[in-house]
């Protein structure tokens, strides 16, 4: 078993709207920054997990994703399987 | 006829559903604790509104998970009634007992008031004691309620007289300034494709006592009870 780092950056489906991300992107105009396009709010989730293959790792992890971090009616997933942060392999 | 309400950490509706059961029906009211597997023997659940689990990860994606919901999602396959109000109605759709999510407010704010809804269908076991186009008041209180569902889903809703109940305006026109919340097609309300389960974001359990100005709440609960009664 080995312990992958895994994050798992999920964002609003596109062609959803994101009213939390056209509120910042107003934020940001009205502070002056100009050449923002569209702004889409998300999350973030950062955990290790162990597993016996980076694969394996991967397959759990978009499990979860499909189980509970993410809404596919609402929101899109991308997960990164890496090593934790501070280890020495 | 006993009704079971759910309580959640952060549920905070859960007294007015067990008050609205007790003294407005005058029936047996039990509340089930989230960690519990026992629905005690209920005729019917409701999923009380509030925060549960602090709205954590996305409004009622945790709640969904947990143990009491197992026997919930069971009783409701089973065919058992199950009303979901406000936080309620988001833990029915992440428990996909009902289709679509209820997303932030396309305002970005918290609405806490009163809003004309129309019965768009008058059936048990929930709206039996209205009648279909009837206006009701009846108060809301959520920041994420924009009810959200792909374009066939929403069809499919309308095709089979799901969408139970609608925003509109006092004279009962579904307009886009009476939808408090961005909705879409003013959907206020739905029930799963053979009727016993209903998710709807405005309270009926806080419009049920003569005191508070405010009885148009009462039907759903009398709906209710002749279902459980004529079924019995």
């Amino acid at each position: 078993m080995t312990e992958y780092g895994i994050e798992v950056r999920v964002t609003p489906r596109r062609g959803i709207l994101d009213p939390q991300g056209k509120a910042v992107g107003g934020a940001l105009a009205s502070l002056g920054f100009t050449g923002v396009g569209e702004v889409h709010v998300g999350r973030l989730i950062v955990f290790t997990l162990q597993a016996d293959s980076e694969a394996q790792a991967r397959e759990r992890a978009q499990a979860m994703c499909r189980h509970l971090l993410a809404n596919p009616v609402t929101e899109d997933f991308a997960v990164t399987v890496g090593a934790p942060a501070g280890s020495a392999a | 006829m006993k009704i079971g309400v759910v309580t959640f950490p952060g549920s905070n509706c859960d007294y007015d559903c067990y008050k609205a059961v007790q003294e407005g029906l005058g029936a047996e009211a039990v509340f089930l604790w989230h960690k519990e597997h026992d629905l005690q023997g209920v005729d019917a659940v409701f999923l009380p509104g509030g925060f549960s689990y602090g709205d954590y990860l996305r409004a009622g994606a945790i709640a969904a998970h947990s143990p009491i919901m197992r026997e919930v999602v069971a009783f409701a396959n089973g065919g058992g009634p199950v009303a979901g109000v406000c936080n309620g109605f988001q833990i029915l759709c992440e428990a996909g007992l009902l289709p679509g999510a209820l997303m932030r407010n396309r305002t970005l704010k918290f609405r806490s008031r009163p809003v004309y809804l129309r019965v768009e269908q008058a059936q048990p076991p929930f709206t039996s004691e209205y009648q279909a186009g009837q206006v009701l008041r009846v108060p809301i209180a959520h920041g994420e309620g924009c009810y959200t569902a792909d374009a066939e889903i929403l069809d499919d809703l309308e095709a089979t007289g799901r969408v139970a109940f609608r925003y509109c305006d006092a004279a009962g026109e579904v307009t886009p300034q009476s939808n408090p919340n961005g909705s879409a097609r003013n959907i206020a309300g739905i029930v799963s494709p053979a009727g016993n389960v209903l998710g709807m974001m405005p309270h009926p359990e806080r419009a049920v006592d003569v005191v508070l100005g405010n009885t148009d709440g009462l039907g759903l609960f009398r709906s209710l009870a002749d279902f459980l009664v004529e079924s019995a």
